[in-house]
Order: C-alpha cells, then sequence, then structure tokens
C-alpha cells in the first residue's frame, strides 16, 4: 500500500531522516519507534507533505507528490498527539471536518454520504450523544477520541498516527487501540504509527521500524526487530531487563 | 438534541436585514439636525423617482432645491452607506483573519495591518503617487499592497520567531510593527509639511464627507475580496482547528491561506484609504456574534457583514451625537469600546485554554 524507497530529509544542515526504505501493505501495522530526536514525527511529516523530502514515497502506486490535497485526504489521515483549541466547535463539527475532502466545491453541501460517514464515526468512538458538546469542555481522553472520530470520518485507506495516547490515562489508552486495532480489520486498510512505548508496541504491531539519529537500525516483524540485539545499542540500555523489572512490581508477592 | 444549524438560514438573513434597516434608517435620520423619518422616506422616493425619470425617461432631474433633502441626498445618505459597508468589510477581515490564524485577538488593528496600510496611503499622498491608468486610486493600490506586506512581515516574523504561532507571539509583534510603522508615518509627514492637515485625517479614521464614488468602491471591494472570503468559510473552520488537522483533513493550505491574505488585505486596503484606521471593529463584532451562532464560519462569516455594518453605523451616531454639534472621529469610539474587548477577550482565552 505504501512503499517507501530512499526517504531523506534536512532542516539546514542537519540530516532529520537519512535514506529510509520501508513498505506497509494491507492489513499491517507498522509500528515506528526509536529514542526521543530520531526523527519519528518527521517521518510522518514527510509522508503526510507536510516537510520537503528527497527520495519516493508511492501509495497505492501513485507518486504522493503527484496528488492534491484533497486526493491524499482521501487515502490518507493523521492523528496526532495533542490538539490546542481556541474556540467552542462542537463535536460533530470537528468531526464533520473528516470529510472536507470529499467536498471541495465552494458552493457543494455535505451529502447523505457525508452525514452517514459522521454518524458511523460518532457512534464508533461512543461520540454520538456527546456530539453537540463543545469541545472546551471535553477531557483530553474524550478530546483524543474527538479526532479520531474525525480521522474515521475522513475514510483513509492509510492511517497515521503520531504518538496518539502519549499523555492519556490508561483506560484510554486501551480504548483508543482497541479502536484502533477493529478499524484495521476491514480489507484494504493499514496503520502506521509513532510510538514510543515499546510495550505497546511490541503488543498492537506487525511490523517495526527502529530508527536511531534518523537512520534504520532495523526493519522487519515486531517480533524479530523489538529485540534486545537491535534495542539495546540504539537506547544505551539494556533495555528488556528493565521492562521485566517494572513489570514485575505488578506480581503478587502476597500469595 | 436537536443539532446544530451548518448554515445562516433565510430566517437570520430576514431578521439581521430588517435590523441593518432600521439602525440605517436611524443614523440617517439623526444627527446634527433631526429629520423626521416620514420627511426622510418622502425624500428619498422623490429622489428615486427623479433618478428614473432621468434614466428612464430622459426628462431632466428635478433639482433638490431644500436643504433637508440635500442633506440627506448629498452628506448622510452616501455616508451611512460607506460606514455600512466599511464596517461589514472590516469585520469580515477580522473574522477570516482570526479563523485562519487560530488566535481570536487577531484583527487589522492588533496586527499592525491597518497601520501598515495607513502608511502607504500617507506615502502615496505625501509624494504624490498616482498610477497613470488609476489616477485616483494611487492611495487605495499602495494602502493594499502596504495592507499585504505587512501581513507577510508579521506573519514571516512570528514564524521565525514561534514556529507555533502562538496567539501571543503574533499579537506582540503586531503592535510592535505598529509602533515600527507610526515612526516611519512621522519620518514621511515631515517630507510632506505642506500636506500634515490630509495626512492627519489617515491616523485618525472618520467617514466624514464620504460620497457615492467610496461607496461605490468599498463595494466593489466588498464583493470582490469579501466574496473570496466567505467562498472559503469550510477552510476558515478547519484553520479554525488548526494549520496542521487542515493540512491533514485536505486543504490545500498554501494556495487558501495566499487567497485568503490577499483578501483580507485588500479589504483592510481599501477600507484604510478611504476611511482611514478604524480600529478594532474586526475584533469586536467577530466576537459578540460568535457567541450567538458558534465557530462554524459558514454562519460566523455572514453574520459579519451585518453585525459589522450595524456596530459600525451605531459607533458612527454615537461620535455624531454625543458631543453635538462637534463630531468625534469614529475611530475614537471603536478604539474605546475595541481596547475593553480586547481585554476580555484575552481573559477569556486564558481561562478557557485548554489542551
Amino acid at each position: 500500500m505504501l512503499k517507501v524507497t530512499d526517504l531523506s530529509v534536512r532542516y539546514g544542515q542537519k540530516q532529520v531522516l537519512d535514506h529510509l526504505s520501508f513498505s506497509v501493505e494491507e492489513g499491517q501495522w507498522l509500528m515506528v519507534t526509536g529514542p526521543n530526536g530520531a526523527g519519528k514525527s518527521t517521518l510522518i511529516n514527510a509522508v503526510t507533505r507536510g516537510v520537503e523530502y528527497q527520495g519516493e514515497i508511492f501509495l497505492e502506486g501513485e507518486d504522493i507528490r503527484q496528488k492534491k490535497p484533497a486526493e491524499l485526504a482521501r487515502c490518507m489521515a493523521v492523528l496526532t498527539q495533542s490538539h490546542e483549541i481556541a474556540y467552542d466547535f462542537t463535536v460533530e463539527e470537528i468531526v464533520s471536518l473528516g470529510r472536507y475532502a470529499y467536498s471541495t466545491g465552494f458552493l457543494s453541501r455535505p451529502g447523505s454520504q457525508d452525514q452517514e460517514a459522521v454518524r458511523e464515526a460518532l457512534a464508533l468512538t461512543g461520540l454520538y450523544d456527546q456530539r453537540n458538546r463543545s469541545v472546551l469542555t471535553l477531557s483530553g481522553g474524550e478530546l483524543q477520541r474527538t479526532f479520531l472520530a474525525q480521522v474515521f470520518a475522513q475514510n483513509p485507506k492509510l492511517l497515521l498516527l503520531d504518538e496518539p495516547t502519549n499523555h492519556l490515562d490508561l483506560i484510554y489508552q486501551k480504548q483508543i487501540f482497541g479502536l484502533i486495532t477493529d478499524w484495521l480489520k476491514k480489507p484494504g486498510r493499514a496503520v502506521i504509527s509513532v510510538i514510543h512505548d515499546l510495550s505497546l508496541a511490541k503488543a498492537y504491531g506487525s511490523l517495526a521500524l527502529l530508527l536511531h539519529h534518523g537512520a534504520a537500525a532495523a526493519y522487519g516483524k515486531t517480533q524479530d526487530v523489538l529485540t534486545p540485539s537491535y534495542l539495546n545499542p540504539v537506547y544505551g540500555m539494556d533495555v528488556a531487563r528493565w521492562m521485566k523489572e517494572m513489570l514485575s512490581q505488578w506480581e503478587d508477592k502476597s500469595v | 438534541m436537536k443539532s446544530p444549524k451548518q448554515r445562516f438560514g433565510v430566517l437570520e438573513y430576514l431578521i439581521f436585514t430588517a435590523l441593518i434597516a432600521v439602525i440605517f434608517c436611524l443614523c440617517v435620520c439623526v444627527g446634527s439636525v433631526n429629520i423626521p423619518l416620514g420627511k426622510t422616506l418622502s425624500v428619498f422616493q422623490n429622489a428615486l423617482s427623479s433618478l428614473v425619470r432621468q434614466y428612464l425617461f430622459h426628462q431632466p432631474a428635478l433639482s433638490p432645491a431644500e436643504t433637508v433633502s440635500s442633506i440627506l441626498l448629498t452628506v448622510r445618505f452616501p455616508r451611512v452607506l460607506c460606514v455600512a459597508l466599511t464596517g461589514a468589510s472590516l469585520s469580515l477581515a477580522g473574522a477570516a483573519m482570526q479563523g485562519l490564524l487560530k488566535n481570536p485577538l487577531a484583527d487589522g488593528s492588533t496586527l499592525g495591518v491597518s497601520s501598515g496600510a495607513a502608511l502607504g496611503a500617507v506615502t502615496a499622498i505625501a509624494f504624490g503617487i498616482a498610477f497613470p491608468s488609476l489616477p485616483f486610486a494611487g492611495t487605495m493600490v499602495m494602502a493594499v499592497l502596504f495592507a499585504f506586506l505587512s501581513l507577510l512581515i508579521i506573519l514571516g516574523l512570528a514564524l521565525k520567531l514561534d514556529r507555533t504561532l502562538s496567539s501571543h507571539t503574533v499579537i506582540l509583534i503586531g503592535v510592535i510593527y505598529s509602533m515600527f510603522v507610526s515612526s516611519l508615518m512621522s519620518i514621511v509627514i515631515t517630507f510632506a509639511a505642506d500636506r500634515v492637515q490630509q495626512i492627519t485625517f489617515w491616523t485618525m479614521g472618520s467617514l466624514q464627507g464620504k460620497g457615492y464614488k467610496d461607496a461605490l468602491i468599498l463595494f466593489a471591494a466588498l464583493l470582490l475580496f469579501g466574496g473570496m472570503i466567505l467562498l472559503h468559510a469550510r477552510e476558515l473552520n478547519a484553520f479554525a482547528v488548526g494549520e496542521e488537522n487542515a493540512r491533514h483533513v485536505g486543504v490545500n493550505v498554501r494556495r487558501v491561506k495566499l487567497v485568503l491574505l490577499i483578501a483580507v488585505s485588500g479589504l483592510i486596503g481599501v477600507c484604510v484609504s478611504i476611511g482611514g484606521t478604524i480600529g478594532f471593529v474586526g475584533l469586536i463584532t467577530p466576537h459578540l456574534l460568535r457567541m450567538l451562532t458558534g465557530p462554524d464560519h459558514r454562519r460566523l462569516l455572514p453574520a459579519c457583514l451585518f453585525g459589522g455594518a450595524g456596530f459600525l453605523m451605531l459607533s458612527d451616531l454615537a461620535a455624531r451625537i454625543l458631543l453635538r454639534p462637534r463630531e468625534l472621529n469614529i475611530g475614537i469610539i471603536t478604539s474605546l469600546a475595541g481596547a475593553v474587548m480586547f481585554v476580555l477577550i484575552f481573559y477569556r482565552t486564558r481561562r478557557g485554554r485548554s489542551c
């Protein structure tokens, strides 16, 4: 579905992404991981054409440089980690924006298909009863679900997630990953997410791309990439041991 | 629960039109000389029928001999018309900037765009700049051009200093830019001592003595540039949520931004070249109307046309009658109201901040 060849991004002198090549097929969930500053978010920005890049990015066999913004938005959608809201839009108004790319004409009204997509997205995320609430009154988790509904309404083939649950309570983290897992079950869909929680990456990913200073330290199936031999040099510590130590705090010692 | 309406309905248009008509009549009738409504209407009826006679039947026009009808037809009516059009234009431009920059404090006056436009107009007057093909439009072209350049400078600086374009950075730069421009203006004025009187006018803002020609230009600008803004209501919604989000849902961010910046500069430039800098109109009316219509620009923008016209007509009325027979500059009234409003909005946005 998405094929990236030799992708490089520079900010001035700094090489942020260094000759990356990877691909994602239908039904797969690619986890892009690595330490802070490894270039994870820049990768998402390049794929959504937010930054200039060298190399090639093909979506379903077409160069994304050749696509108009609205065409691109019908194929892929992005969920970012935080949202600063300035005006009191309603939940439904935010979700409806996901349908923008489907009627770009000056005078076009949202059709029944658009309304249906919005309704469905609201129902799927459990926000239908709250659709007329102002987004300024929502909690962080509810706000993130609102933007997830927007992304669902956009009905993309490829879903890009940039640390979608970074500062959310655990319950919302579980909720959002559950919703995305269900979304991915339909045919013709794929997910790429930037994530630094390695446990989540291991639990939900089918592919993993481990970045180190903008270059690929490892790429392949999750269970092959997220192993001590690749992780430890990149993170400069014994990752697995630390994780196990943390988990051991939860073992029931009273029994 | 009823889902909120997406568009400005026929009913809303009717209510707002009626309201504007009432304010318009009030502003035409009341002034240094109060003229009863019945008299006003009969003067208009006569004027209309004489126009019809003149143009349809090629008969000579009846000369408006009475002072009352000459006050109404040659002074008050065109002036109130100009005021209404300026108010509509400025508040539409304000609403567009607030959406585009996701910043409820953005306005021609707070960002320094109006000052920039005024500098353009003043430069044109001081150095007698005119364009051969457009002999009367030198000040206007310069005002529009300077307004656009000012926007580019302010946004460029803001982007360099703070990539997130946070609201406070932009406003701060706007304030500094205004100061910078006003000192440039002083320099220009020292070069043109013989035209100080004319130039002082620009810095104060007034629509005293404006005629039908000005009204026509304002109307054309509103039709062209205002139309560009109204047609981008959905894109403005996306920008008001966030520029990044706008890009992600498929808005052609660069193109739409350019179109809207041109439209905003056009509106502000034309308004400033005709009425001088009338501050804060674009801050006050969109903010008040947003409470009524919600932030959806498909409802907010049409409401701003009416609201801006009404607000500025009432401000002009206040300017004319508060210290009757002396007249205040309209910019004084709007700035008084605007400064208070700025503090209120600032307070509300700081309190209502969420992630």
